[in-house]
């Protein structure tokens, strides 16, 4: 068996210093395997986005290991963040879109972090298209619904084809159709290329699609 | 244009697109980009009108080198000098000749009351002393005792009255109770101190101030025998008169030392080379403001593209796109609004306020290196921060 693409061992983390202190992980210990649709639940509050923020190198790890794509994060040099950083993709929790910038060009910046890029406008054309998106491309995020700058935003995170894409309720914005469209997206890219997807959701609708579900509770992850 | 831009950058050109997403404040930042570009260009317009406005009557005299009071700083001021230096000069091998000029300042009432100060040169009308063509063809008129030339450049003053002079109207006024006839104009322009200028011949002169004596006139001036170097026949003079009350300067040697006198000595001059820094300085603040606002803005976005993985010399490069946009469109009107305003201050106080071709590259550099450092300064907050802590 390969190298799994996450795996954690005795996280803890903890918000504000001194009599201010919150811990909210505690000792987590997990491994993802490569190419496996994992489905993160649990109560708000339970330490799901602080986890995925920790795995997604978006926030520094204080005490454990956590090895992503098999890069120790613990102590890791910004450098060696930023690298992983871009073989990640992540969806947030609202879309982040850049208001100046049209559909295309929100997921053009997927791409253009790997450089000049051939034909990136085709790529992001095309990504947008399989979202439903394709005759929308020159649209400002102002002038997009919720759902379809949810998926705008989904497009920005697969294009660079990465090889894990962090999830943070992807699905919130979408209906039912549109959500469970972009969940058989990412596990079809987990079966095609050995794309790994952790996804927090509340959305009980489409954990069928999860290969494994995970939950959390008060910092701790309960079952396996 | 974002085309340009992207095939220029190599990449979106975001910051271009983050300004023209908001017209309203794009055209607000432009407005104060203009607005300290105009502050500094006033402020150089000044300054350069004041070093102008002393060049120009040395640029008057037919001369190669002058002889002045140990103690003047400027033509204006300094004790009278013995004329015997002149015969000293004279006296020196490659010294063609030597003409003495006589200075004083005169306040001439306006039929309102008003006072104009002019700044009052007593020549010998027989000899070439002033270089302007109108005071050529006015010598034989100036030798009549009680005529003199007015600077048709003299603040505060009708232009009918030029026009009527210059019409073969003669226009009589009081000085220092004796009467003097302008019979014709010449041209110099007012500086920052004296209205303007009166011309007359020595012997006008002594009467109206009548302290003054023949044997001291205030400035001698001397013309190099043709082919004679006028540095080495300075050296020279320096030798054959070493008094201690005189200085003897080639022209542009005084014209320096006169300029440096008042833009260093003067209110006037400390004041207006405060002006371009402080000038510079709100133009900093202008800049860093509308900049570190931008980049607050855009903080969640910033944040996003921290996460996919970008660097912190790409979001630089955004804000420095952004400032040279700014330093770029906000310079145009700025200039604009700036040759308008020295054509004005030129009509309203006859100060040779002009644009040298330098000032307005300099101004441009200037305005993009300081937009670039205030983009460089507002974008430190993003450097620091986990991209988790700015959504």
């Amino acid at each position: 068996m390969s190298a799994p693409a996450i795996s954690v061992r005795g996280l803890d983390h903890a918000f504000g210093q001194d009599e201010a202190r919150r811990q909210v992980l505690f000792g987590l210990d997990l491994d993802i395997a490569a190419g496996e649709l994992v489905v993160l639940l649990g109560a708000s509050g339970s330490g799901k986005t602080t986890l995925l923020t920790l795995l997604g190198c978006l926030r520094e790890v204080q005490a454990g290991s956590v090895r992503v794509l098999g890069q120790e994060l613990n102590g890791a040099t910004e450098a060696t963040r930023i690298a992983v950083r871009r073989r990640l993709g992540f969806i947030f929790q609202a879309h982040n879109l850049h208001e100046s910038l049209t559909a295309r060009q929100n997921v053009l910046m997927g791409l253009e972090v790997h450089g000049r890029v051939l034909r990136a406008a085709e790529a992001a054309a095309h990504v947008l298209s399989l979202l439903g998106l394709g005759d929308r491309l020159d649209y400002l995020p102002a002038k997009l619904s919720g759902g379809q700058k949810q998926r705008v935003a989904v497009a920005r995170a697969l294009v660079g084809n990465p090889d894990i894409v962090f999830a943070d309720e992807p699905t919130a914005a979408l209906d039912r159709d549109s959500g469970r469209v972009v969940v058989e997206l990412l596990r079809g890219l987990g079966r095609a290329r050995g794309t790994t997807t952790l996804m927090v959701t509340h959305d009980t609708r489409i954990l069928e699609l999860a290969d494994r579900i995970l939950r959390m509770e008060d910092g701790r992850i309960l079952a396996g | 244009m974002t085309q340009v831009l992207a095939r220029l950058l190599g990449r979106l050109p975001i910051g271009w697109l983050q300004l023209t997403h908001n017209r309203g404040r794009l055209v607000s930042a432009l407005a104060g980009v203009a607005f300290a570009n105009v502050l500094v260009f006033m402020q150089l317009g000044f300054l350069g009108a004041l070093i102008e406005s002393i060049r120009l009557p040395y640029a008057m005299m037919e001369a190669d080198i002058l002889v002045q009071a140990a103690d003047a700083n400027t033509l204006q001021d300094g004790s009278p000098l013995p004329r015997q230096r002149m015969l000293q000069a004279l006296a020196t091998p490659g010294v063609a000749s030597a003409s003495a000029v006589y200075y004083g300042r005169l306040d001439w009432k306006q039929p309102d009351g008003t006072i104009r100060t002019l700044d009052v040169l007593g020549i010998d009308p027989r000899e070439r002393v002033l270089r302007a063509p109108e005071v050529e063809a006015a010598r034989e008129a100036l030798m009549i005792s009680g005529t003199a030339l007015i600077d048709r450049g003299t603040r505060n003053v009708p232009p009918a009255l030029f026009d009527g002079i210059e019409a073969g109207m003669p226009y009589t006024i009081e000085a220092n109770n004796r009467r003097v006839t302008i019979v014709d104009t010449f041209r110099v322009g007012g500086g920052f101190g004296a209205d303007g200028y009166l011309l007359v011949s020595d012997q006008t002169f002594l009467k109206i101030f009548r302290s003054r004596q023949a044997g001291a006139p205030n400035l001698v001036l001397l013309r190099a025998a043709p082919g004679e170097d006028p540095a080495a026949l300075t050296a020279r003079l320096r030798e054959r008169i070493a008094a201690p009350d005189v200085a003897v300067r080639t022209v542009p040697e005084a014209v320096a030392r006169d300029q440096r006198f008042q833009t260093t000595q003067r209110p006037v001059g400390v004041v207006f080379g405060f002006g371009i820094v402080i000038g510079a300085l709100v133009g900093i603040i202008i800049v860093y403001q509308i900049l570190a606002t931008d980049v607050a803005d855009h903080l969640r976005e910033y944040a996003t593209f921290k996460a996919i993985g970008y660097r912190q010399g790409f979001f630089l490069g955004i804000v420095l796109e952004e400032a040279v946009i700014l330093g770029l469109l906000g310079f145009l009107p700025g200039l604009m609004a700036t040759l308008g305003l020295y054509a004005l201050v030129t009509q309203a106080t006859g100060l040779p306020l002009a644009m040298p071709l330098l000032r307005p590259l300099t101004v441009l550099a200037g305005t993009i290196a300081l937009c670039a450092l205030s983009g460089a300064v507002a974008t430190r907050r993003l450097a620091r921060a986990d991209p988790a802590e700015l959504f």
